[in-house]
């Protein structure tokens, strides 16, 4: 009998060496067929250049790592790609919920190869966690284009550079928003501890979470207050929102800052659900304020404790690199650019922007105000003496950060509490 | 006989009818046409051999799943732990590659270590559930739920900590591993034949096991009645072992697949549900290996299918989740009429 088992598993396992075995040598994986062409080659092969695209729109895909209504981050890029049907007579098919928890069993690439699968000439990936699968599919697939938000890929002076014809970074500097959201924050704060709900770590939120706090310590310190007094906490979750089972709730790390005297969260996930937890205890009796994220009407949700939101506006970037693929004038580009300072709020022209929020007071709405000017003026935040969180120079006194300095900022900064890293 | 097994054909496919019936309520209730929704399922799946490639990557974990299953269900186990298993075996495949990551070996054997490792540690992993069942007197369904808290709590700390990707905290997983550490696709495809081969080798096993062996027999003799085979000398404590080992080492593979094929690192989800999921498929089938193949390729086809659903029509994609719940319900619901039937007549 168990003579019979072994000789059985022995058998089975022998099956699956075999079958395995023979799976050894790797057939040419269709990634490495990329063409190796040298410069902006994809637009002459597409199709759409010679076509003529009088009578067909030209249809783009996007994928969202959240919900389309999220309130925030993947919301933002829906609007901007309803701005491009109505500014391009394009069409788009798109489809949300694009991460592992929300769909298992799939990948981003195979997701996008729906889309295309609709029609699709250019796919926009919209998270950092779907940057290795836009590489994967537009290796896979030369003949459409990329666009992917908030990634490095194609930057010549980044670290992860990789020459992908097809493919475009597009970020916006948001570390101006988060600049004016850290000032609003401190203008308001009573207690002077100012919480900020951070995502998952890396080099992106780092120096986002790092800007806020640059921009509250500047209006905490010109507002003539002690600048020992300033506290700036940041926890983090471990994903762009909360995925229940898999990252800490976004909702119980809002509710433990304002309940210990954190008066002001900044949100920095993918969403506002800092606002809600401030509205409750604000109606609790506890006084609670909220800086929204990403979406330029998240303040909505609840105006009375929201003091303001620094938002992405994807249109006029978008507009540029889509309409380039139609017109045949692609290149391959990273492209990280501010707001137009001549008018933060220009759903035209501006790529991020700020809005302060109903429950912002007057006066401290006028000295954000007059914030954004001097950033507009030429302040630069990112000027030392700056030091890393464990007390190593960041940059010296006078010094100015270069852009691969910002982008890579390997630590929160001395003043912030909260991990830099994972533990 | 025959006519048995007639009725219980006709039964199922009443139920497969309701299934149907309550989903396409659903939609109506939400103004979408049932029609369109099957319709575009269907080409979603089947519309073209891309669509059914990847059909087949959910069909692979999905039926090794199954197949773990049939052995455990035939000695009378509830082994709701098989999703923790997966996961396992997921984890240690990743554990595998990580070791080997700078070795000389060629890469083909590394896949074949890794593959075997996520076998072993799947086994292992069930074999928890089972000493916590033989020697604990811990129910294998509080023991499985409870260990696959633990597996997705392990991938978690894995991801944050020792295995994090340098300077980031994110649940976007592992870095991912080499090409060549890939188990070989189809080209232009995501499906790796060695995988569907892998899968199809794991259901005729079992359907080998227990159809043409004396072990499946005794094992299935211990699931009918545990006190009885006692009786009558069957080691019946050994043998719920046996079907959690078995169950676990196939339910490894299945998360060995993921990692191997499909994902290329870990992440958190690396089972994407198909433990839970094969346990309906199981159910589904009354536990007859025979229709595993079929049935399973049905349930994947629906979770591939049902991305049409977002994109051409603005449904929600858990509708096909819906629909698999329902028609479990609905064919176990239509076994109990179909007994109660057979005893009046």
């Amino acid at each position: 009998m168990r003579k019979n088992f072994a000789r059985l598993a022995s058998l089975a396992l022998a099956l699956i060496f075999v079958l395995a075995a023979c799976g050894g040598q790797p057939t040419a994986a269709p990634a490495t067929e990329a063409p190796v062409v040298t410069e902006a080659p994809a637009a002459t092969e597409a199709p759409v250049a010679t076509e003529a695209p009088v009578q067909e729109p030209f249809v783009f895909g996007l994928l969202l790592v959240g919900p389309y209504n999220d309130n925030g981050w993947s919301q933002a890029h829906y609007e901007a790609g309803l701005y491009l049907e109505e500014k391009l007579g394009a069409k788009m098919v798109y489809l949300d919920k694009v991460n592992p928890a929300d769909r298992p069993g799939t990948t981003p690439d195979q997701l996008a190869e729906e889309l295309v699968a609709q029609g699709a000439k250019l796919v926009i990936f919209n998270s950092d966690d779907m940057k290795d699968a836009s590489t994967t599919f537009a290796k896979a697939n030369p003949d459409v284009f990329v666009i992917m938000a908030s990634g490095d890929q194609v930057w010549s002076d980044g670290k992860a550079f990789e020459e992908i014809p097809n493919l475009t970074n597009i970020m916006g500097r948001m570390e101006y928003g988060k600049m004016m959201a850290g000032c609003a924050a401190a203008l308001t704060s009573e207690t002077g501890k100012i919480g900020y709900l951070g995502p998952l770590i890396n080099d992106e939120t780092r120096r986002l979470a790092a800007s806020a706090y640059l921009g509250a310590k500047h209006c905490w310190e010109n507002a003539g207050n002690d600048p020992a007094a300033l506290q700036f906490k940041v926890t983090w979750i471990g994903f762009w929102f909360h995925i229940p089972g898999f990252t800490t709730d976004p909702v119980d790390v809002s509710k433990d800052f304002y309940t210990t005297g954190y008066d002001v969260v900044i949100s920095g996930i993918d969403n506002p659900v800092n606002l809600g937890e401030a509205q409750k205890l604000t109606a609790e009796g506890t006084t609670s304020f909220g800086v929204a994220y990403d979406y330029v009407a998240a303040c909505d949700a609840a105006p009375e404790v929201c003091i303001g939101v620094p938002y992405f506006n994807w249109g006029p970037e978008y507009l540029k690199a889509v309409s380039s693929a139609i017109e045949g004038t692609w290149e391959s580009q990273f492209i990280w650019v501010g707001p137009d300072w001549t008018d933060l709020n220009n759903p035209d022209t501006s790529s991020i922007g700020f809005v302060n929020g109903p429950a912002l007071s007057a006066e401290a709405a006028a000295a954000v105000d007059a914030f954004v000017a001097e950033l507009a003026g030429g302040l630069n935040l990112w000027t030392g003496p700056i030091n890393l969180q464990d007390g190593s120079v960041y940059l010296a006194d006078g010094e100015v950060a270069t852009d691969q300095q910002v982008w890579y900022l390997p630590q929160l900064l001395e003043g912030m509490e909260g991990l830099s890293a994972a533990e | 006989m025959l006519k048995g097994r007639f009725g219980g054909f006709f039964f199922q496919l009443i139920a497969l009818l309701l299934a149907f019936g309550v989903v396409s309520l659903i939609l109506i209730s939400v103004d979408a046409s049932p029609a369109d929704a099957y319709k575009n399922m269907f080409t979603g799946s089947f519309g073209s051999l891309r669509k059914f490639a990847e059909v087949l990557v959910a069909f692979v974990p999905l039926l090794l799943v199954t197949a773990g299953l049939l052995v455990t269900f035939s000695s009378g186990l509830w082994n709701i732990g098989v999703e923790g298993q997966v996961v396992l075996g997921a984890i240690t495949t990743t554990w595998v590659f990580r070791y080997f990551l700078e070795s000389d070996l060629p890469p083909a054997l590394i896949i074949i270590l890794a593959i075997l490792g996520g076998m072993v540690g799947g086994a292992i992993w069930a074999s928890f559930t089972g000493l916590l069942k033989v020697f604990g007197g811990v129910n294998e369904i509080f023991g499985g739920l409870g260990l696959n808290f633990v597996s997705t709590a392990l991938t978690i700390y894995l991801i944050f900590g020792p295995w994090k990707r340098p300077g980031v905290a994110s649940m976007s997983g592992t870095v991912p591993f080499p090409d060549e550490f890939s188990l070989p696709l189809l080209a232009d495809l995501r499906i790796s034949p060695w995988a569907l081969g892998i899968a199809l080798a794991g259901i005729v096993l079992v359907y080998f096991i227990l159809q043409g062996t004396y072990f499946g027999l005794r094992l299935k003799a211990v699931g009918k009645n545990f006190r009885a085979a006692y009786l009558l000398g069957i080691p019946t404590w050994q043998y719920s072992m046996y079907s959690f080992l078995i169950c676990g080492a196939l339910a490894g593979a299945a998360g060995a697949v993921q990692v191997a094929a499909v994902y290329h690192r870990l992440i958190p989800s690396i089972s994407s549900g198909y433990g839970y999921l094969g346990l309906m498929v199981a159910m589904l089938i009354n536990y007859q290996a025979i229709w595993a193949v079929p049935v399973a390729l049905f349930f994947a086809a629906l979770n591939i299918g049902s991305i049409q659903l977002p994109i051409l029509m603005k449904l929600d994609s858990s509708l096909s989740g819906v629909l698999q719940g329902i028609l479990v319900l609905f064919v176990l619901l239509a076994e109990g009429v179909r007994q109660r039937f057979a005893k009046k007549a």
